[in-house]
């Protein structure tokens, strides 16, 4: 079958019904919520249409550049962790027995799906002080006495990790599994140990994956919005956090959506680059 | 390697069991306190989702959502991709990034997007409202396995189904649609688990007026805990553990997710 | 009218174009293989055959009807693809019965169409088997009878054998040619394989650079080729350039050869020499000098590789007859007029 382009107009009614819903309950939202980041905010949760940068405004000020800035860090440190533990391991897992890899896909989907309520409940669990991992430390003798390990930093950003390694794991997967394995073996006949080859020939040559895998971790990190809420404190709050905040409790949808637009645009240019450095990849 | 295959495994085992064996371990709890090990013995707490009014409305809230949003997923994916797959239009790809895009962003983006609609419009609250939100932020799951499902279609069927007296209409519903329904099938399989599990889009859509079960155990961890949690979440990784299993043992898991089939 | 009948067929992609001016009748119940390199265009002039693609210039007629524009469901064709596309979700009896399905037949006459078929191709009771399991052979078979089903007016192959190895494409061959003989029925097969196509068809259809270059009988296609082109692409063959004087003596290889005279007047050529034409004589008495540069025996015939007038020439020879030669040896050749095949171009 030669694809054509669509001749008459029938041959775009498949299109019709896809397009629609998709500009109408996409594109028309999208719109929507540029449009009101750019409206005047009223008192007692209300906006009126209007033109003002007042909300971008905001964006100066110094309580907005440490959400962002902590948001970024948090994003980038848990995009690290996965791709330093979830390259290695996706690796040996392309390498495994075809029921092995099935397995392991299988757990990784199913926690991938899991809810942020139900991990950050899990990890809430964990930590805690009745129920939590300390108890078995005490029994071990590690410790004297359990403790409650939230709120804290190390709880948000273990319980991100948790949540972004199985979609670290799916997004390299693909790369490594096509990955030609003659050139590790290649790399093992010239002298080097497994470890070695792993380091000197599989990373280098998945160099453009690994860097795309990152971008689209911290973007995925980025949207994480529950976890710091609930196992963090409030300065360990980020953008998503806030962004609800002010549109669900403080009743600013101006300001929402303004933060929402900016965090879109960032987003986008990581996404571009990802797809940059995808490129490269098949350009190789 | 197989020494150091094993230990990377197992730490990552553990890593990714510990949280879960221990919400496991205090679902079975006999009293209503968060204890590991568990304490007595008890799966009272599991038919609390049946049986307490509450967390039952929830879970048929969730499951209802989850069926339709899915449902209408697919129903936008399976035209779009094969629209991409039969006709030559570069310009319509414009409508496979819009599908792929709500999964791509962070969610709080469609989330607000979809509330600043429906808050315009003036029908925010509306149970259906949520489904189509789902629909939409979950689009990007069937759209992604029908086009890897199509393009797993060898054209020369499509041909030979044509020599052999078969138009379009015939060869779509003889060849193109038994080819596909394993995809059709993972696609909404997909949507149906993660929209189960999902929280923003829901709640910024009819967090007010309903409530599914992760917006339930949001609610609950505010006023305090009870076990019910534990065994919600229990119950939602024994059904996404099963649905995945059954996709996996339906079609070639490896292949969907992005690895070379088997056979080549 | 009847037959197949190709009129100033024509097929442009952009720019390129890759069938150009086809004119071709097939009789009906004939056996035409179009042959040719990969690229030159036959696979495209048989998918335009089959409807699946349109033609941007010229006509098709079967059997007096003008089916140019007919879409490619409603043309009654069977085509066997390279593929095979052997439908992986049915079995090998609803495989063969999809043409009979779709068209409304009842059950029962699929079912007796299937064992019929089935018994066809030596494969009586595979009906129920999945297509997945059987042996690129019996695939194969299972193609053909699929194609077969609704007796067609037409059966077009596509490099139907090219999967296979090569023996079991040699047994392939002669069957096919067997049962198209036995069924009567018009086929058209594309092949790059000149052996296939010597072997099973009425008419080579030789096609390079989107034309046909020769349209003849495989005996004539190889005595007889129309150009260097044909020349060198069936079989093996010499290509030695020629010139005549204005007496009309003929010069091959800068030795002028008696009883010789291709065109009357001054003239340059090419002349096609099959290898087992080439006579290897003592050097002088006339012919033209040489000198051995390799032999090959391949036990069933012995090549003998020689130099002459700074070109090598092929001579074939059987070990009956084995030249007794060494490499470096000064021998002969002999050129015979009635064999030698004079090539304008």
């Amino acid at each position: 079958m030669r694809r054509e382009p669509p001749q008459r107009l029938g041959d775009y009614g498949p299109l019709f019904f896809p397009a629609g819903m998709l500009t109408l309950f996409f594109v028309v939202p999208f719109a929507t919520m540029i449009a009101v980041s750019f409206f005047q905010r009223e008192q007692g949760g209300f906006y009126t249409p209007a033109f003002v940068l007042d909300n971008y405004a905001r964006f100066l000020s110094l309580f907005f550049g440490k959400v962002l800035g902590f948001s970024l860090f948090l994003a980038v440190a848990v995009a690290i962790a996965c791709v330093a533990v979830g390259v290695p391991f996706t690796y040996l897992l392309a390498r495994s027995a075809r029921k092995t890899q099935i397995a392991w896909l299988v757990a990784l989907l199913s926690i991938l799906s899991l809810s942020e309520v139900m991990i950050g409940f899990a990890w809430s669990t964990l930590f805690s002080r009745t129920a939590g991992i300390t108890n078995l430390f005490v029994w071990l003798g590690l410790m004297s006495q359990a403790q409650a390990l939230t709120p804290s930093f190390g709880a948000v950003m273990t319980a991100m990790t948790y949540q972004a390694f199985p979609y670290t794991v799916l997004v390299l997967y693909p790369a490594l599994v096509r990955l030609d394995p003659t050139l590790a073996e290649a790399a093992r006949t010239l002298g080097a140990s497994p470890v070695k080859a792993f380091f000197t020939v599989v990373v280098p040559a998945l160099r453009n994956t690994i860097l795309a895998t990152l971008i689209m971790v911290f973007i995925f990190a980025l949207g994480s919005y529950l976890l710091p809420q609930l196992l963090g404190r409030p300065q360990h709050w980020t953008l998503s956090v806030l962004i609800t905040d002010q549109a669900i409790y403080q009743s600013n949808m101006p300001f929402a959506a303004a933060m929402a637009v900016f965090l879109v645009l960032v987003s986008l240019a990581l996404v571009g680059l990802a797809v940059y450095a995808g490129r490269q990849k098949e350009a190789k | 390697m197989t020494v150091l295959r094993r230990l990377l495994f197992f730490v990552v085992g553990l890593f990714l069991a510990l949280p879960l064996i221990v919400v496991a371990g205090v679902s079975i709890n006999q009293r209503q306190t968060l204890a590991f090990p568990p304490q007595g013995f008890s799966l009272a707490w599991y038919g609390q989702i049946f049986t307490n009014p509450e967390w039952r409305n929830a879970l048929v809230a969730s499951l209802a959502l989850a069926a339709t949003s899915a449902l209408l997923a697919l129903l936008i994916a399976l035209p779009l991709a094969w629209f991409l797959w039969r006709r030559l239009a570069p310009w319509a790809n414009i409508f496979q990034l819009l599908g792929v895009a709500p999964f791509t962003l962070p969610p709080v983006i469609t989330a607000l997007g979809l509330l600043t609609f429906w808050a315009t419009t003036g029908l925010y609250g509306q149970a259906w409202t949520a489904a189509i939100s789902h629909g939409i932020f979950f689009v990007t799951l069937p759209l992604v396995t029908l086009s890897l499902g199509f393009s797993a279609i060898d054209r020369s069927l499509v041909e030979a189904a044509a020599t052999m007296g078969a138009d379009d209409r015939t060869i779509f519903r003889t060849v193109v649609l038994p080819l596909i329904l394993p995809y059709i099938v993972s696609g909404y399989a997909f949507a149906f688990v993660l929209s189960l599990n999902e929280y923003i889009v829901a709640y910024m859509t009819v967090g007010f007026t309903m409530e599914t079960l992760p917006i339930k155990i949001f609610n609950a961890l505010r006023y305090g805990y009870t076990p019910t949690m534990a065994s919600v979440t229990v119950l939602f990784l024994v059904i996404a553990a099963v649905v995945f299993g059954l996709v996996a043992r339906l079609g070639d898991l490896p292949k969907l997710l992005g690895a070379l089939s088997e056979d080549k | 009218m009847s037959g197949l009948i190709l009129e100033h067929v024509t097929k442009q992609f952009g720019t390129f174009t890759a069938v150009n001016d086809v004119n071709l009748s097939v009789a009906d119940g004939s056996f035409v293989c179009l042959l040719g390199p990969s690229g030159c265009g036959k696979t495209t002039l048989m998918r335009m055959i089959a409807g699946l693609d349109l033609p941007t210039g010229g006509s098709i007629r079967l059997s007096g009807a003008d089916i140019t524009q007919v879409p490619t469901h409603k043309r009654d064709l069977g085509m066997v693809f390279q593929s095979l596309a052997l439908f992986p979700h049915l079995t090998v009896g609803e495989n063969i019965a999809y043409s009979l399905r779709i068209r409304g037949a009842d059950k029962d006459a699929q079912k007796k169409r299937v064992d019929e078929l089935l018994a066809m191709i030596h494969l009586p009771g595979f009906a129920d088997r999945s297509v997945s399991k059987l042996s690129g052979g019996q695939r194969q078979r299972v193609a053909i009878a699929r194609a077969l089903a609704i007796s067609p007016k037409l059966f077009l192959l596509d490099e139907p054998l090219s999967a296979l190895d090569a023996k079991l494409r040699e047994a392939m061959q002669v069957e096919l040619r067997q049962l198209q003989q036995r069924l009567g029925i018009t086929t058209i097969v594309v092949t790059h394989d000149q052996r296939e196509a010597m072997t099973m068809a009425d008419t080579v259809v030789v096609m390079n650079g989107g034309e046909i270059r020769q349209a003849a009988a495989p005996v004539d296609i190889y005595r007889r080729p129309a150009d260097s082109f044909v020349a060198d692409f069936i079989g093996q063959t010499n290509l030695l350039p020629f010139e005549t004087d204005s007496a009309g003596r003929a010069a091959v290889l800068g030795t002028s050869i008696e009883g010789f005279a291709p065109f009357a007047g001054p003239a340059k050529g090419m002349l096609s020499v099959r290898p087992e034409d080439v006579q290897l004589v003592p050097a002088g008495n006339g012919s033209i000098p040489a000198q051995v540069t390799f032999v090959r025996d391949l036990g069933g015939t012995i090549e003998t590789f020689v130099e002459a007038g700074g070109q090598q020439v092929i001579a074939v020879s059987s070990p009956r007859n084995r030249p007794e030669v060494h490499v470096g040896q000064t021998v002969g050749i002999k050129l015979d007029p009635a064999t030698s095949v004079v090539l304008s171009k």
